[in-house]
């Protein structure tokens, strides 16, 4: 560490931060060919995949203004999905107005989230920060129930469960924009959550910005160098909303339908969950986590009923052995990464990994089968499961998934030292290195 | 001129009185020692003047202005600014960062969300000049809190000069360190004292006759003495109630 301090040390403070600077835009310059390059990978080229980066991107704009107030503030919040609904109604009912005839062009729409969320934010804020910890996530938790209630009983302007629709191809047409292929959704929404994303990096490098990390570290002390925590939490708690409103609006851009499920405790679970697979104290974790939990959202329900369950499993695994998310496991690795020893640590994860598989078909038949004659008797005993057809009133099934469960579990301990000691092995190597 | 004045200041936690009427005029420019045995209340009177708790009764007046029971960084603001006997920094940011932020509200940045940090020219120099100053220039980048005891104990001591305040609470700066560090400390302190107002509470009499301008004596929530530092050695009552068994030890 010492050393690194002092190798950087020898430039002089204004060439450092240039070449940081120049390091930064390099990044983002990156990320916007990715996005601008993504629909045409291949596997993504067709509606369904178009539609799921779509989606993944108006997760990820949701996630990152999530991550300001629980990566960044330490806030808790059991009820962020409240800010997007609500700037998802605001966006779809201004849609609603283009369709009548109001001149404003359909690409701006989620500015109208924006805004939505800004006001309840600053609204909410203002009475649910004076405490942090429990008592705000029990607060927030509070918040979601009453505005998700409160949806429920004006249909007039929520439509209830069912929604309201809207039609997103009407109005001016901008550049010759009509946005009906969803090639042209995915670059608006695109293009949004690329100007979120530079925006919340940009709020996190400003005073303010850099007085919410210290309010997550101590908020004590901050109030002994002049800042009142309660309002530094009332202004990322009305940014993290904003941002929340735009992703509701690109939402209903998206989908053209907005219904009271998107202001519901299932989103604000979603986002809690986003955050931590990805990682809850990094920028790009909220990245990470957004597109892998929307990923396994959409692709697991594909394939099984019981898809929440997985998702739950995926969950605890993360929390209970990688706490700090999938950025976490990156930035352990990255250092490492650059060893001829890191050869070995591959070489360690991969035994340990067939194993893990073994564990996991077990783990995976046991659940499907249990699932399935819970929630489908009708369904009968005869079902298929890894392009094997099998019949759940024979003891067979069973008693094949528990022994692959635990012979799987029984290698796959065995093959942990081995790991550790590669690990161990290539961190040492990662030390001389420096 | 008067810095800092307490009249008949009194703090009970339920029905415990921990602080039981000190009034004290500090002197601006003096380097001003309070010490006491344990559980005098030395920290708790602290807090009052500091603001992290609200007094029961009595006042404090900060350049003539009364704070009583004021929010702290409404305090910090009219400053006054403090240190913690318990080291009190903001463990996962930098060093520098720890710094920067301490400098922003003095430069008048405040809730600023239209400035990039970076970019602040008078934060970032005045913020290499504290870190030179706490000799931690080496350690910038480090996360604070895995820094070493001593040198978290320096970087408590830069939040708190950060600012600029006029006036200057230490609370017990040189607790838990080594010879040669408390040395440092006081090296340290005596510079940063330079053109200010301090306060500090100390239990390593070497520290506070080297230092203090003054001294006041708090025993069981009342002060007992106040004076220069030779009289102090002097006072019968100070001898029978405290420091005849220190200054043996």
């Amino acid at each position: 560490m010492s050393e690194a301090g002092r190798a950087t040390g020898v430039l002089a403070p204004s060439t450092r931060s240039v070449l940081a600077r120049l390091e930064q835009h390099r990044l983002w310059l990156v990320a916007a060919l990715i996005l601008v390059a993504l629909p045409y990978v291949p596997g993504l080229t067709g509606n369904f995949g178009r539609s799921l980066l779509s989606q993944m991107g108006i997760a990820a704009v949701f996630a990152l203004s999530y991550n300001l107030l629980l990566g960044q503030t330490g806030l808790l919040s059991f009820g962020h999905a409240v800010y997007f609904g609500l700037g998802g109604y605001a966006a779809i009912h201004l849609m609603r107005a283009i369709s009548g005839g109001l001149p404003i062009p359909m690409p701006l729409v989620p500015l109208a989230g924006a805004a939505t969320g800004l006001f309840f934010g600053l609204l909410f804020g203002s009475v649910t920060v004076r405490r942090a910890g429990v008592i705000f996530a029990l607060i927030s938790l509070g918040v979601g129930e009453l505005v998700y209630a409160l949806l429920r009983m004006l249909p007039a302007i929520s439509g209830g469960e069912e929604g309201i629709t809207a039609n997103r191809t009407v109005g001016l047409h901008v550049f010759g924009l009509t946005l009906g292929p969803q090639l042209q959704i995915y670059y608006l929404i695109a293009f949004w959550a690329f100007v979120s994303a530079a925006l919340m990096y940009a709020f996190l490098r400003t005073p303010v910005g850099r007085m919410c990390n210290a309010v997550r570290d101590n908020a004590e002390r901050a109030e002994f160098i002049g800042y009142d925590p309660v309002r530094v939490r009332i202004v990322v708690l009305a940014v993290a909303a904003m941002f929340a409103g735009l992703a509701g609006g690109l939402h209903a851009l998206n989908y053209e339908i907005v219904a009271s499920e998107a202001a519901g405790t299932g989103r604000s679970g979603a986002v809690l969950l986003m955050a931590y697979i990805g990682g809850v104290a990094n920028f790009l974790g909220a990245i990470l986590g957004a597109v892998t939990i929307t990923w396994l959202q959409v692709n697991l329900s594909d394939y099984t009923t019981a898809w929440q369950l997985y998702l739950g499993l995926f969950f605890v695994i993360f929390v209970l052995f990688a706490p700090r998310g999938l950025a976490g496991l990156i930035v352990m690795h990255r250092e490492v990464a650059r060893t001829r020893a890191f050869f070995g640590l591959l070489r360690a994860y991969a035994i340990a990994l067939l194993p893990a598989i073994v564990m996991a078909i077990g783990a995976i038949v046991l659940i499907e089968i249990n699932y399935r004659s819970a929630t489908q008797p009708e369904a009968g005993p005869k079902m298929t499961l890894f392009w094997i057809d099998i019949d759940t009133s024979t003891p067979w099934p069973w008693l094949a998934a528990i022994a692959l469960l635990a012979i799987g579990y029984w290698l796959f301990r065995r093959s942990l030292p081995a790991v550790s000691s590669a690990w161990e092995h290539a961190a040492e190597a990662a030390r001389t290195q420096r | 001129m008067i810095a800092l004045k307490l009249v008949d200041l009194h703090k009970s936690f339920g029905v415990t009185p921990i602080i039981r009427g000190v009034s004290l005029d500090v002197h601006a420019g003096e380097r001003h020692a309070v010490i006491g045995p344990n559980g005098a209340g030395k920290s708790t009177l602290f807090n009052l003047v500091s603001g992290r708790f609200a007094p029961t009764s009595g006042a404090i007046l900060l350049k003539g202005e009364p704070i009583t029971g004021r929010a702290p960084f409404e305090i910090y603001r009219r400053g006054l600014a403090r240190s913690f006997q318990v080291t009190n920094i903001f463990p996962r940011l930098s060093v520098y960062e720890n710094i920067r932020c301490s400098v922003l509200w003095s430069l008048g940045y405040g809730y600023s969300f239209r400035r990039r940090v970076s970019m602040l020219r008078d934060a970032n120099e005045r913020s290499e000049a504290i870190l030179e100053r706490i000799r931690l220039a080496s350690r910038r980048d480090v996360q604070a809190g895995v820094l070493t005891y001593a040198e978290q104990r320096a970087l408590e001591i830069g939040i708190t000069i950060a600012g600029n305040a006029e006036v200057v609470l230490l609370d017990e700066p040189t607790s838990g360190m080594s010879r040669d560090e408390a040395a440092a400390a006081v090296d340290l302190i005596r510079s940063i004292s330079q053109g200010r107002t301090l306060v500090m509470v100390e239990h390593d009499m070497s520290v506070v006759f080297d230092l203090a301008d003054r001294i006041s004596v708090l025993v069981y929530g009342e002060i007992i003495a106040t004076d220069v530092p030779e009289r102090i050695r002097a006072n019968a009552a100070v001898q029978t109630a405290y420091l005849g068994a220190a200054v043996d030890a």
